[in-house]
């Protein structure tokens, strides 16, 4: 263990490459991990808000939702409502509708009839008029007989 | 033990404690017979493999440093981070001042140190005797083993402990501190009597700061590498004393691991330390 000139050769190397770190090793590395420490700071913060807006979108969705469930429940329900109206307008449309059918059906058969009625009356005057003329032939004057059928055909 | 047949253990030993050294003699310069020089001599492979370490200490950090990402950052740069953030936090847990010059001052300290203690897991025979082949005669690889490197670093933290104690309290609140504790009275009169009694004490106090440093780490790493020489001669004697010198070897190596950067944390912790106790002002 002999001091000598060697310590104070190794004093300047000391002094040299602390003013090296000093100069460019430090501030730079250091500036380096502050950066990434302050990111994650950052990103971190970040993810909480995120996170936070993430719980109120999601209450807010169900909020929406639960809306939108009585709405449409309110819709179905009128649309019910509005069904029921349409088929009980629609019977009655078509129980009034038959019924002028049927009417009309009634009136044209009473008509039907009535035309045939008279048919038959207008035939049935020629045929009793034929009928008595092949009976009676020549011997009947056609003027009595005739006032004698007007009030046949009359009477009919 | 790369011996030669006529080399005893003792010879052995006193050539492995031996520095390379260049010295100013009355002949001029000369190499290896410093004797008689006594201050002008030069260890130059404690020189040669502490300036290495330290450019080498310097060298892989400023290459981190030159293009540290913030992002994704590469393995040696996390490496480089993690001594980093672990002497930060040293330095901020005990220096409570704003001081730009301790926490690179703590790395430096730490890191070349650590380096210097790490020569002495170098098998003690390995680089001595490529050392021998190239024509160079003794070669003491552990640079923390010479009591010189160690005081260097001593004595500039203690300069730099003086420097701030001057700097923070003042020149006379310095020397105040020197003579008026720890003992001081109201009395005038006692106070002058009691000013030389407090001198001696915290000046020998101030004293023992870097002579403890030093010696601490000097004391370590020289017994360490004392025994793992003492080793390296078990090994030569026969077959039983090479396997078990390689046994207690290996052991004493696995423990220096813990003890090289201990020794190196230690001389970093006292040194942030000591600066603090310079910047409080009482």
């Amino acid at each position: 263990m002999n001091i000598n000139f060697t310590l104070f050769i190794n004093m300047i190397f000391f002094v040299g490459f602390v003013w090296f770190c000093m100069k460019f090793v430090w501030p730079p590395i250091m500036a380096a991990i502050k950066e990434r420490q302050d990111k994650i700071a950052e990103g971190l913060a970040a993810s909480e808000r995120s996170a936070k807006d993430l719980e109120l979108a999601q209450a807010k969705a169900a909020d929406m939702l639960r809306d939108a469930k009585t709405q449409s429940a309110e819709i179905v329900d009128s649309a019910k409502k509005r069904h029921a109206e349409i088929v009980d307008s629609a019977k009655d449309d078509a129980r009034s509708e038959a019924d002028k059918i049927k009417n009309g059906a009634m009136a044209e058969i009473d008509q039907e009839v009535n035309r045939a009625r008279e048919q038959l009356r207008s035939k049935v005057a020629t045929l009793a008029v034929a009928g008595a003329e092949k009976v009676i032939e020549r011997n009947i004057d056609e003027a009595a007989n005739n006032d004698l059928f007007d009030k046949l055909v009359k009477e009919l | 033990m790369a011996s030669s047949e006529n080399q005893t253990s003792v010879e052995y030993i006193k050539h492995h404690l031996q520095n390379l050294q260049v010295c100013k003699t009355d002949q001029g310069w000369v190499w290896n017979h410093c004797e008689s020089a006594g201050f002008w001599t030069i260890h130059v492979d404690s020189l040669i493999v502490s300036f290495l370490l330290g450019a080498l200490f310097c060298f892989g950090f400023w290459r981190v440093a030159r293009n540290a990402k913030v992002e994704n950052p590469g393995r040696w740069q996390s490496f480089v981070e993690m001594i980093f953030e672990f002497v930060d936090k040293s330095v901020k847990d005990t220096f409570h001042g704003k001081n730009p010059l301790i926490a690179p001052l703590a790395l430096t300290i730490f890191v070349w140190i650590f380096l210097m203690n790490l020569m002495d897991l170098v098998p003690v025979d390995l680089l001595p005797w490529a050392a021998s082949q190239a024509g160079v005669g003794y070669l003491k690889v552990v640079p923390t083993t010479d009591a010189n490197i160690t005081f260097s670093l001593s004595l500039g933290v203690f300069l730099l402990i003086i420097f701030y104690s001057i700097k923070v309290k003042g020149f006379g609140g310095f020397i105040g501190e020197l003579t008026l504790h720890p003992f001081s009275s109201s009395n005038k009169f006692v106070q002058i009597l009691l000013i030389p009694v407090n001198f001696l004490m915290e000046s020998i106090g101030l004293l023992a700061k870097p002579v403890s440093l030093a010696l601490r780490l000097f004391g370590n790493l020289y017994a360490g590498e004392l025994i793992f020489i003492l080793i390296a001669v078990l090994m030569s004697a026969g077959i039983g004393g090479f396997i078990g010198g390689g046994i207690a070897y290996m052991i004493w190596a696995i423990f220096h691991i813990l003890v090289i950067v201990l020794q190196a944390f230690i001389f970093m912790m006292l040194t942030i330390v000591y600066l603090s106790m310079a910047h409080e002002d009482h």
